[in-house]
């Protein structure tokens, strides 16, 4: 798939950026204004479906690719397990560190809790990001055979 | 009554008539619009219940999941998705909507004042039931008798999160400071579920392509 129209490639070449760095201060001032490591994540993970919208499956496989955003998922799932289990050098699962908890209102503050965010926002942004390119283009080359693809809305401009 | 829970219940009856067609409509794209309607709605009236978080979340994820949406229904075009229109289904809904309708008289009914005796909404049931103290963190008095219970001491879950959440985390955002260090253990197993959600469209779509081709079409 190539993408689509050159206005949309455009467009996307200007904000996906600027999504992308939304959804990292939302990562990771979560501990501080509204938001957290989910939504963060999920506003990662659509400033990716947008550049895979826009520019086609082959050209994000440079920046993010499907085995990246499993091995991101699975990776983000172990930090957030080893967070909590790390709650045991202070004596209970996911029990805070008092010596690291710091002042009210900075940015490295709240001890292991900006760490979990970080880690749900990299596993929820590529496990969503990896279930759309799984639903998005596998079963679209599975049925590529059966189907006729001039029905495809989003690739006609590229095919043109 | 109140300005805000006269807007809360129009925009209830919005989301429930946006379900309905979301359902009924034989078009499945218009059905995807309607969902996309109905979690508008609902983002604002979580932004009117003072919960931000939720309406971030609720925003983006509503973004993402129609984008995806639209991506399968426009790829696959399938047009031979008929309803059924059967007179159980027709009467269920009604039977639904007419508890949705009880409810909400419910709701606005005082308690005690002859209706359906249900509590005010925003108002908790574990709000006065017993002491708190089991909440507090560790370091606390974990038992006080109740003879030397002061009155600075948190009578309901909520209290005590509000006394001990921003000293004990040291989170600015209380929601954070309780999902990922009171209830992190809820978290750990919200992150779990998505996780085998993840692991299964996985499963699910890279059998369909196998079984298509005869090939790994994931690792390609």
């Amino acid at each position: 798939m190539g993408g689509m129209s050159l206005i949309v490639k455009n467009i996307t070449r200007l904000v996906a950026a600027f999504i992308a760095l939304f959804g990292a201060y939302i990562v990771l001032y979560g501990h501080l204004t509204p938001g957290g490591g989910f939504a963060g994540g999920v506003i990662l993970a659509s400033a990716l479906v947008l550049v895979v919208l826009a520019f086609g499956e082959e050209f994000s496989r440079q920046i993010f690719s499907h085995g990246a955003a499993r091995v991101s998922d699975s990776a983000g799932a172990l930090v957030f397990l080893l967070v909590g289990l790390s709650g045991y050098l202070a004596g209970a699962f996911f029990a805070n560190f008092p010596d690291l908890l710091g002042t009210v209102g900075r940015l490295a503050s709240a001890g292991t809790i900006p760490i979990s965010n970080l880690a749900i926002g990299v596993k929820v942004g590529a496990g969503l990001f990896g279930v759309f390119l799984a639903l998005a283009l596998f079963r679209r080359r599975g049925e590529r055979r059966s189907m006729e693809p001039d029905l495809e809305v989003f690739d006609t401009e590229a095919r043109s | 009554m109140d300005p805000l829970l006269v807007l809360l219940l129009v925009l209830l009856g919005f989301m429930l008539i946006g379900s309905l067609i979301a359902i009924e409509t034989r078009d499945l794209l218009s059905s995807i619009i309607s969902i996309g309607a109905v979690g508008l709605a609902l983002n604002v009236v979580f932004l009117m219940l003072g919960a931000p978080d939720l309406a971030i979340t609720q925003a983006v994820v509503e973004i993402i999941i129609l984008v995806v949406l639209l991506r399968v229904i426009l790829t696959r075009r399938d047009e031979s998705y008929a309803t059924s229109r059967s007179t159980l289904a027709v009467g269920s809904v009604l039977l639904v909507l007419g508890f949705l309708v009880a409810l909400v008289f419910g709701a606005l009914s005082r308690s005690g004042g002859g209706g359906l005796q249900m509590r005010p909404f925003g108002d908790p049931l574990m709000n006065e039931s017993g002491p708190a103290t089991a909440m507090a963190p560790a370091g606390e008095p974990q038992a006080v008798p109740p003879e030397h219970r002061t009155e600075a001491m948190p009578q309901s879950i909520g209290g005590a999160y509000l006394k001990y959440g921003l000293e004990k985390t040291r989170a600015a955002n209380y929601v954070t400071g309780i999902l990922l260090d009171y209830r992190a253990y809820d978290t750990l197993g919200e992150a779990t579920v998505i996780f085998v959600a993840v692991i299964g469209a996985y499963a699910v779509l890279r059998k369909v392509g196998r079984h298509r081709h005869g090939r790994d079409v994931v690792n390609r």
